[in-house]
């Protein structure tokens, strides 16, 4: 057996392998004795709450004073260092199930919660717990964080907010003071805050990262990171890894030359940037006709993963610019539409993997790459735009397998390495030519989840075709940078959405439920046996993760285009999830 | 307190007091209203400018053909905007206003809000107003067929008004045709009697939802073994909502229904040439757009 780039000798795993899963049973939460005392055993942020809700109005009230004071003035230090998220706790949350630390929860990007309170068995009985209206209107897309019973969370405009996570009243709101000519693309939306010692990071639509101080909303500090008026935005959630926070830029649809960027946490000073886009003289440049790289896009709009070991932050990009006409930028166009590794601390790259080269209809390989320990492999999936299901070697970058997962009409060969090679029909046309996936691709940012205890990757995807034209467009800077239009295609079928579960190993669609209409929202598992999905028509669904079976439901009132996140707070199990203008949360009755 | 309430009772205090501070603000209020009524006369700063008309066309083609259909002559889905006399607009101004805010109760969007892509600047906006007036046919075209006698069609022989209402008169299994002839093309009209299961017409429209319920036809049967035929007003994956030809609506749980079927069939009849033959759907039409250019 062979050794992989440092990681420890590992015994070789079946696939599925349930059984090495770890089956966190027990929730972490202090086992509170019911009656009076109830708040003097908990974490710090709860004693603050019993001490603001004045706990001197209840009968047993001189004791609990008493003993408040006693406790708190001896672990208060230590109280104080748990609410700290260090970097050590983010390497390790898969020890604090009760919290949700990172966008995809965790940071090997599965987006499964080791919770298990709400199960097989009790998922029908789910009931709301509490509703919490932004206020705001669009699209929600942020993941909540969750940290020692307070939610981070973010909505439209740059909003931010730390709740109650038992009640959802609100702690502290912040809104960014936004000039009115910013250039989102598709809605002025945000996915999501990262956390870090005592401050949560915003990437602004104004292209700056700010801190703001976890316990007030204060910003901490603000940090232009380039010019917005030129079409950078930022919406992705960042990622804190070490004491870095890692961010990805928006614009592919502006023809900016994309970056990821990461910034000390402490003073927001930038410790690095990586062009997606190489510059002259650079590996890569060559794959860029002209002074097209100069415009190339290549965005990097979602939360990449982190692999601890390797110390190498994986980050996936979008698509060349313009995004749907090839003319005047022959080539690759590296590294677009790529899975790129990256060394955490100097934002050199050790290995990219180029899902759609030269890609012409959009299809960003922005989604979620998720790592995967299997048959002894240390292997990162990507449920891609493009529509195939491609599994790389971590450690190198090598690609394992690269399956279908959806309707796919642009490729019918695999080039020596196994990757898809596009058809030269498949671009597009003044006339207008169809091709599935269409532009939304068969799926696109909605975060996927990995079950390591059905060993099943569940995705959202959608059969769309589109009918795709030539627009030319000259470059203008700040103006939308398309270069072409596309259509419903008139002759296919109408748009149909699912919810899939493949088996990385094989490729294999082992389960899949289809929606009315598509839908935008991510994908939750849980160690309860339990997959957790929204829907275009407003449902939460609870699934049976081996069958596929709706279990149990509620209408939120609002399609969904956010992922839904689980965490625990006082020994109870939330699901919570964002639709229409609110964030939700669920549990046991 | 409404902001408008407020300033006028500063105004009156002001008034009561200084009565040449009221003056200078009555003075202050109509330069603010010839100016805002100004702004509204705003002609395009394009207008005539064959390269931006160009733009524009590229313009149009990404932000609007999905619904008005290339060179802007209307798709299934949003009027032909080549016709001179537009529905909702007819100054520069007023295009730009529908373009930027939308049309509230219409499945026209503000600029930038359809959640996919990027929305203009007020420049490309301007460019494709340029573009639209380029395209736009000066004299209407010569009426083709008889109003009068299509709407004695559309009321009777024709059995149109059995499912369609049009200015309250009608039934409700179908769209509502009130507008249709302002909104569609009339080879659209002619296409959805003719096919009309090639394209479903749109029903309700959520605020958030990315496409709007179409007409499927459905057929359930209830635990207790009733059959029950219709026309879907909205479904989710957990219930159905449904108006049968009796115009009752049945609001159903899937998993309680012995048998759930879709069916992409209109409920609307072909209409072929045997039972409305090309003259009679002309007079027809001719009918719907009379009322639709109202």
């Amino acid at each position: 057996m062979r050794s992989h780039g440092g990681y420890p000798e590992v015994s070789e795993q079946p696939w599925k392998s349930g059984a090495s899963a770890p089956r966190l049973r027990a929730l972490t939460g202090p086992g509170f004795s019911p009656g009076c005392p109830r708040g003097l055993k908990a974490s710090f942020p709860r004693i603050r709450n019993a001490a603001l809700e004045g706990p001197l109005f209840h009968g047993c009230v001189r004791r609990t004073a008493r003993i408040l004071t006693v406790w708190l003035s001896v672990s208060v230090f230590a109280s104080w260092a748990t609410a700290q998220v260090t970097f050590e706790r983010l390497v390790n949350s898969g020890k604090e199930p009760q919290n949700w630390m990172t966008y995809s929860g965790d940071y090997t990007g599965k987006r499964f919660s080791g919770l298990d309170q709400i199960n097989l068995t009790n998922a029908r009985t789910m009931v709301a717990k509490w509703v919490y209206q932004t206020a705001a209107t669009g699209k929600l897309e942020t993941t909540p964080l969750v940290v020692d019973g307070i939610m981070y969370a973010t909505a439209q405009d740059d909003r931010a907010f730390a709740l109650d996570a038992r009640t959802g009243r609100p702690i502290w709101m912040y809104q960014r003071p936004l000039p009115g000519d910013i250039r989102p693309c598709c809605g002025r939306v945000n996915r999501g805050l990262a956390i870090l010692g005592d401050k949560v990071f915003l990437g602004t639509l104004d292209a700056h990262v700010i801190a703001l101080d976890a316990k007030t909303g204060a910003v901490v500090w603000d940090v232009a990171a380039v010019d917005y008026r030129t079409g950078n935005s930022f919406t992705v959630a960042p990622l804190a890894v070490k004491n870095l926070v890692v961010i990805g830029v928006s614009g592919g649809e502006y023809g900016v030359r994309g970056f990821i960027d990461a910034y000390d946490a402490d003073t927001g000073e930038r410790k690095w940037r990586f062009y997606t886009v190489p510059g002259p003289g650079e590996p890569g440049h060559d794959t860029w006709e002209g002074e097209s790289w100069k415009t190339g896009g290549a965005p990097a709009w979602n939360t990449g993963t982190y692999d601890a070991v390797t110390n190498q932050i994986f980050w996936p990009t979008g698509n060349p610019a313009p995004s749907n006409r090839g003319e005047g930028r022959a080539g690759d166009n590296l590294y677009s539409n790529s899975l790129l590794a990256l060394n955490a601390d100097t934002g050199k790259m050790n290995w990219y993997f180029q899902f759609t080269k030269h890609d012409e209809h959009d299809w960003d390989a922005t989604q979620v790459p998720v790592m995967i320990e299997a048959g002894g492999k240390h292997l990162i999936a990507q449920a891609d735009r493009n529509g195939f299901f491609y599994v790389l070697d971590r450690t190198s970058g090598k690609l394992i397998s690269a399956n279908a997962f959806g309707k796919v009409t642009w490729s019918d060969t695999k080039d020596a390495e196994g990757r898809p090679l596009a058809k030269k029909e498949a671009s597009p046309t003044l006339e207008g030519h169809t091709v599935c996936p269409g532009a939304a691709g068969t799926t696109n940012f909605m975060a996927p989840t990995y079950d390591p205890q059905t060993a099943l990757f569940y995705v959202t995807a959608r059969d769309q075709c589109d009918t795709f034209s030539t627009a030319p467009q000259p470059y203008e800077a700040g103006h939308a940078y398309y270069g072409s239009a596309y259509f419903p295609s008139e002759e296919a079928e109408p748009y149909r959405g699912f919810l899939k579960a493949i088996d990385p190993a094989t490729g294999e669609i082992k389960w899949k439920f289809e929606h009315p209409s598509p839908t935008w929202s991510g994908v939750l598992s849980t160690a309860g046996g339990l997959v957790f999905t929204g829907d275009a028509e407003g449902n939460f669904i609870a699934f049976d993760a081996s069958a596929g079976k709706p279990l149990w439901h509620f209408q939120m009132g609002g399609a969904v285009y956010a992922a839904p996140m689980a965490f625990a707070v006082d020994g109870k199990e939330y699901v919570a999830i964002a639709a229409g203008s609110a964030v939700y949360a669920f549990g046991l009755p | 307190m409404p902001l408008m309430e407020q300033k006028t009772r500063v105004a009156e205090r002001r008034l009561r007091w200084r009565a040449p501070v009221a003056f200078g603000w009555a003075v202050w209020l109509a330069t603010l209203l010839v100016a805002t009524a100004s702004r509204a006369d705003d002609r395009n700063p394009l207008a005539g400018d064959a390269k931006a008309a160009k733009a524009g066309e590229y313009e149009f083609r990404i932000n609007c053909a999905l619904c008005h259909g290339l060179g802007a002559r209307g798709g299934g889905r949003g009027p032909d905007l080549t016709r001179a006399v537009k529905k909702h607009t007819h100054s520069d101004a007023e295009m730009f206003q529908v373009i930027s805010n939308g049309i509230p109760g219409t499945a026209m969007p503000a600029n930038g809000t359809n959640g996919q892509g990027v929305g203009m600047t007020d420049e490309e906006i301007w460019q494709i107003i340029t573009y639209i007036r380029s395209q736009e046919v000066k004299a209407p075209a010569a009426a083709v067929g008889n109003a009068a006698r299509g709407k004695d069609l559309f009321y009777s022989d024709a059995n149109c008004s059995l499912c369609h209402m049009v200015e309250g008169r009608g039934g409700r299994l179908g769209p509502e045709l009130t507008g249709v002839g302002g909104s569609r093309t009339r080879e659209a009209i002619i296409d959805s009697v003719r096919n009309p299961s090639r394209r479903l017409a749109w029903g309700l429209t959520e605020a958030t939802k990315e496409f709007p319920q179409e007409y499927e036809s459905v057929t359930v049967v209830t635990a207790d073994g009733k059959q029950i035929k219709g026309v879907t007003l909205n479904e989710d994956s957990f219930s159905v909502q449904i108006m049968d030809a009796g115009e009752h609506i049945h609001l159903l749980e899937k998993d309680k229904l012995r048998s759930f079927q879709k069916s992409r069939q209109s409920a609307m009849p072909v209409y072929g040439t045997d039972t409305l033959s090309d003259k009679e759907l002309a007079d027809i039409v001719a009918y719907l757009s009379s009322v639709g250019a109202k």
